[in-house]
């Protein structure tokens, strides 16, 4: 695996109303890396993507994503990131392919090339059959797959995603990971997922972050975590007992 | 045309003809400007029947009164409510639904977004004002069997586009309501309130605030009756809907001279004034309410603007 770094942060902070919701963050994520993005709810984890994506303001330090500022370009970060949020922000009145469409041309992609791409994209993630039916009435597993769509509609070299398999059933997490997994595979993607479901992160993520209020406390492989902190290879520990450990630690 | 203000606009419009409650208040306007329109129609035929016809008469359909209102009075009404109902949801709905992250996580400038729901709203108030207006001129041409002269269509016109000024600054209004509250009833019952306010209270105010400043109202010293009605306009002019009504009462109706609605004549005067009766012509009533016509532009902009500041400066936080 190649090691040129996609996402690049130094010292990023953000400060809401006099409290830092992220405090002097500084990580790395590699080309064609599933970075695993953990910490507890309102760690700041959000809020570090809205400011990479440059819908954000930081108040301090310096982000870069694939090369860009984010604060200086907005428009070329967000016509390369596919950010598929946690609650999706579908509007309910469209179907599928309106939907997609509407994303579509607001990316430039338009005319029969967007129809075809739909077309494959809706193939892609198993929806192509419900490609007539209003997004209102989809189930939250099928429009979160229907993110994933837009992410291949815009073509996009980076994706994140906040909670993908957020409230989803057993059999709906296994098929999102395995699309995801797919992503990364097939369309070279380079992944941030923020999850909080731990044994799905380390089935598929290369590397991880832990985020605990607002301060990255830790990053790297999942076994060289496991070295560090248990002194065994990962075999012998699971990621939820090394969260556990550096949560209750912070 | 900047990256994505025409998807906007597209989605936007859609949105709109697909909606019930731009069905609903379309068809409730449409209908009364119909009968208005029918009524004055069939008045006028009635009174003018073996009489000379007067000139200008095409435009007495749109200002005198039949049972109740004319359609001008009725659009200076119940215009903004067009305005406002087009609105009052336009960001905060948005952001209930979470759709507005994904809007501006797409690569397109925030404010293409305010712009093109902005543009949107004056597309559907233009469509909707040249409709009623067409189906009247059509009516009448059918009820009174005149064909309106050249200068009247081109008053009628700008009516029309005073009329699309005068609603789209209640659209800006609304637009506004709607940065400024996340909840869209707040935001619908916050421009209620403005436009009840500037629509009916303001003429009251100007009344009692005249009280206050001139000492005695019986006087009928002329100097003083006239600074009481000078402040009385002055006042009432803070009203959108004032402005709107002199300024197409002056557009639409030749004879009248000023936008003022009080003239103090003696008998010698109204007697000098009766024989210079004729119509204004359009030039010198274009000229009259070019001022008007700038104010309301002026509020609109206003509103926008600060629409803009607030929305650019607003974080996008857990939306």
């Amino acid at each position: 695996m190649s090691t040129k770094a996609i996402i690049e942060t130094h010292e990023l902070t953000k400060i809401y109303n006099g409290q830092a919701a992220v405090d002097q963050l500084t990580f790395i994520v590699n080309e064609g890396e599933i970075f695993g993005f953990l910490g507890p709810n309102g760690a700041g984890k959000t809020t570090t993507l809205l400011m990479l994506l440059g819908l954000t303001e930081p108040t301090s330090g310096k982000a870069r994503v694939l090369g860009l500022d984010p604060t200086r370009d907005p428009i070329k970060v967000k016509s390369r990131i596919g950010y598929l949020q946690e609650n999706m922000g579908f509007y309910p009145d469209l179907n599928a392919r309106q939907m997609l469409r509407f994303v579509g041309e607001l990316n430039g992609v338009t005319g029969s090339a967007a129809e075809t791409r739909i077309e494959s994209a809706l193939q892609t993630v198993g929806l192509f059959e419900e490609i007539g039916k209003k997004i209102g009435a989809y189930s939250r597993g099928m429009r979160q797959r229907l993110g994933i769509a837009e992410l291949l509609i815009k073509d996009s070299k980076v994706a994140f995603l906040d909670e993908p398999t957020l409230g989803l059933d057993p059999d709906a997490t296994n098929r999102m990971i395995e699309l995801i997994q797919s992503l990364a595979r097939d369309q070279h993607m380079t992944i941030l997922l923020s999850s909080h479901m731990l044994q799905q992160v380390q089935k598929i993520c290369h590397r991880i972050g832990i985020m605990i209020k607002g301060k990255m406390v830790v990053q790297g492989p999942i076994d060289q975590l496991a070295q560090e902190k248990f002194g065994v290879g990962k075999e012998k520990y699971s990621l939820e007992q090394i969260y556990m450990k550096y949560f209750q630690e912070a | 045309m900047a990256q994505g203000l025409k998807t906007i606009i597209k989605k936007e419009l859609a949105d709109h003809f697909s909606s019930y409650r731009f069905t609903i208040i379309f068809a409730l306007i449409a209908m009364l400007s119909l009968i208005t329109a029918y009524m004055v129609g069939l008045n006028i035929k009635n009174e003018l029947a073996g009489v000379a016809k007067p000139r200008f008469i095409f435009l007495m359909l749109f200002t005198s009164s039949g049972a109740l209102f004319s359609l001008v009075q009725f659009v200076a009404f119940f215009g903004p409510l067009v305005g406002l109902v087009l609105g009052f949801d336009t960001i905060n709905r948005e952001r209930n639904e979470g759709t507005l992250s994904k809007l501006l996580s797409q690569p397109i400038y925030r404010d293409v977004v305010i712009n093109g729901k902005f543009l949107a709203g004056v597309v559907m108030i233009a469509v909707m004002m040249i409709s009623i207006v067409m189906v009247i001129t059509g009516l009448g041409l059918l009820i009174m069997g005149i064909v309106p002269g050249f200068e009247e269509l081109w008053r009628i016109f700008l009516y029309l586009i005073i009329s699309i000024i005068y609603i789209s600054l209640w659209l800006g209004v609304a637009i506004l309501f709607s940065i400024v509250f996340r909840s869209t009833a707040t935001s619908a019952l916050a421009a209620l309130a403005m436009w009840i306010f500037f629509s009916f209270f303001v003429s009251l105010g100007a009344n009692i605030l005249a009280n206050a400043l001139s000492s005695d109202t019986t006087e009928s010293d002329p100097d003083k009756v006239m600074t009481r009605a000078k402040i009385v306009k002055a006042f009432s002019l803070t009203s959108p809907m004032e402005l709107y009504t002199d300024a197409t009462a002056t557009i639409i109706d030749p004879m009248r001279k000023s936008t003022r609605s009080m003239v103090s004549m003696g008998p010698l005067e109204s007697i000098s004034m009766a024989r210079f009766s004729g119509p204004l012509p359009l030039s010198q009533s274009i000229l009259i309410v070019v001022p008007y016509i700038i104010s309301l532009i002026a509020i609109a902009v206003i509103c926008f603007a600060i629409s803009y500041t607030v929305f650019m400066r607003q974080e996008i936080r857990s939306m």
